[in-house]
């Protein structure tokens, strides 16, 4: 079910990918999806893809736990590949009856494809080696800016931290739920979808109920710990750049000059 | 340490036109005091005005008569509400509704987070309060895997790393197996005995009351029974008036003081009990 989405898992080990500042790797994994849709031919993809197997091996994560983020989005990803094959216009490869299935479409398709699970991969491959504290603290900072227009940004992150750590408890409590509907003879198998979705109805509500009741508990207990908003609160990790992260940086700036002048070589190349 | 004079509570539910329906004193006229490093333990039932109490002195609520005061500062003082709070630590009785960090580690520093300390400061404090609890080899470890007790444990930590003057159980154990009980006492115990932090127990287990300093029993937001584990046990009648049971040791002492034996008052302990019995075997 939901608990097979690895996005938000993360993965303990000690490796260079994890003892990187959580901005360097926001920042790189913005950079490496934009070089995604930067040009559309073979040689980025060479390149991107490189790049993404040196991060998997820097990373020390094992491969079948980016594999399992893919799992949630290939019914997503299946129909686009049809999609693409079959409305695609062009020089016609094959024929079938009312189907022409075009070179275009099937080179259309074979990018997509690509594209899709290389970002996939390359976005699951940051959460994997960040936890979600990190992360929202790295956004914290990388938004501080806005906190000058007045967006409340410390809420926010806190906000998404604690919904972060939230989703496992009651993704736990959900499964209870439904046990114990389940129990005294509840339907959620059968039926068309909008009777299965009418079955829902008596599983959200005590979800939800308690979905308050819990965060009444917490706010109190935050209260009860001097939680008072952002202002005159310390870190205990505070985000200071070392020099890593500066090289990170600079090998970032690297990695999209050369996909770059990568994108404008494969133009020429036929393909 | 603690100092709570006349202390009352009022619930008031409203009709729709905001009309008084009902008042309920939760707290009636409650006064009690508790010395700097005791273990005080605080019995009632469900409804009795324990868990409210204990909301007063970590000043998440605020009195309608009377005064809470801690470590010497006036809880009732809107300037004194963060001081009171970092002093008088709470800790709930849901243990998965009250940690806030995604890592153990993370969650023990959200408190001095809070309050400003330093970040060296907070990394010393959360060393020594995961020691002080016995969690520290968990520190990396998500609390979503941790069980029951051990989620409490952290959140002790969470609190001692405010470096408090008390600690405040509110039905800390309820929700605990009774190894995870035992386990929270443990580490309770020891911070009570080693680091000399106050502690004040609500609980409805009377076997966690046993070793405590005193022990307060409420019934209906008033102070029923206050004394020694030994002076409270010892009434048992009056003890199970109230709704409460006694453990069974001191219950079957009873039933035999009572069955004509010269047992002595208060038994706590099956050890004491088996003394008991073997003295009064070896007289006759």
């Amino acid at each position: 079910m939901l608990r097979d989405i690895t996005l938000g898992q993360y993965y303990q080990t000690d490796s260079l990918l994890h003892r990187l500042d959580p901005r360097v790797k926001i920042v790189g994994t913005f950079a490496y999806i934009i070089s995604l849709f930067l040009f559309r031919n073979i040689t980025i993809y060479l390149i991107a893809g490189l790049w993404l197997f040196a991060m998997i091996r820097l990373s020390k994560v094992p491969f079948r736990f980016m594999v399992k983020g893919l799992k949630p989005v290939i019914m997503i990803l299946l129909v686009t590949v049809i999609c693409n094959v079959l409305f695609t216009k062009g020089t016609p490869v094959f024929s079938f009856w009312k189907i022409t299935i075009t070179d275009e479409g099937l080179k259309m398709a074979l990018f997509m494809t690509i594209r899709f699970v290389m970002l996939i991969i390359g976005s699951t491959l940051m959460t994997l080696t960040t936890t979600p504290n990190q992360l929202t603290d790295a956004l914290e900072s990388l938004l501080s800016p806005l906190n000058k227009l007045h967006v409340p940004v410390h809420e926010i992150s806190m906000m998404m931290a604690i919904a972060l750590r939230f989703i496992p408890i009651l993704m736990e409590e959900t499964d209870k739920i439904m046990k114990a509907q389940l129990a005294r003879g509840a339907d959620f198998e059968s039926g068309n979808m909008f009777k299965r979705v009418k079955a829902m109805l008596p599983l959200l509500v005590p979800l939800f109920v308690s979905a308050f009741r819990r965060a009444n508990d917490l706010a109190m207990a935050m209260e009860a710990r001097c939680y008072r908003g952002g202002e005159g609160r310390t870190k205990m990790k505070p985000l200071i750049y070392k020099n890593t992260d500066r090289r990170a940086y600079l090998c970032i700036l690297v990695y999209l000059v050369v996909l770059i002048v990568g994108g404008f070589i494969g133009k020429r190349l036929p393909l | 340490m603690i100092k709570i004079k006349n202390l009352v509570h009022e619930y008031i539910r409203r009709d729709e036109d905001d009309n008084v329906v009902d008042i309920k004193k939760a707290l009636d006229d409650v006064n009690i005091e508790v010395k700097k490093g005791e273990f005080v333990a605080i019995l009632g039932h469900n409804g009795s005005g324990k868990s409210t109490l204990a909301k007063h002195i970590n000043a998440l609520l605020y009195p309608e008569e009377g005064q809470v005061i801690v470590d010497g500062l006036d809880a009732s003082k809107e300037e004194n509400l963060w001081k009171v709070r970092q002093r008088a630590g709470m800790v709930f009785q849901n243990p998965d509704n009250q940690i806030i960090g995604t890592m153990v580690e993370e969650d023990v520093g959200f408190g001095p987070e809070n309050m400003g300390v330093p970040p060296e400061k907070i990394w010393e404090r959360v060393e020594k309060s995961l020691k002080a609890v016995g969690m520290y080899q968990y520190r990396k470890k998500s609390p979503n895997k941790l069980s029951g007790g051990q989620k409490q444990r952290v959140a002790i930590a969470g609190v001692v790393a405010m470096h408090p003057k008390c600690i405040i159980l509110d039905e800390a154990t309820a929700m605990l197996d009774p190894g995870g009980r035992k386990e929270v006492l443990r580490a309770v115990r020891g911070l009570n005995q080693v680091e000399e932090v106050t502690i004040l127990h609500i609980t409805h287990y009377m076997e966690e009351v046993v070793h405590a300093d005193k022990v307060f029993v409420m019934d209906k937001g008033k102070v029923a029974m206050a004394g020694t584990p030994r002076e409270i046990f010892s009434r048992v009648e009056e003890l199970q008036t109230l709704g409460l049971n006694v453990p069974q040791v001191t219950l079957l002492a009873h039933e035999l003081r009572k069955a004509g034996l010269p047992v002595s008052k208060g038994i706590l302990t099956g050890e004491e009990l088996t003394r008991e019995l073997l003295t009064i075997k070896a007289g006759r």
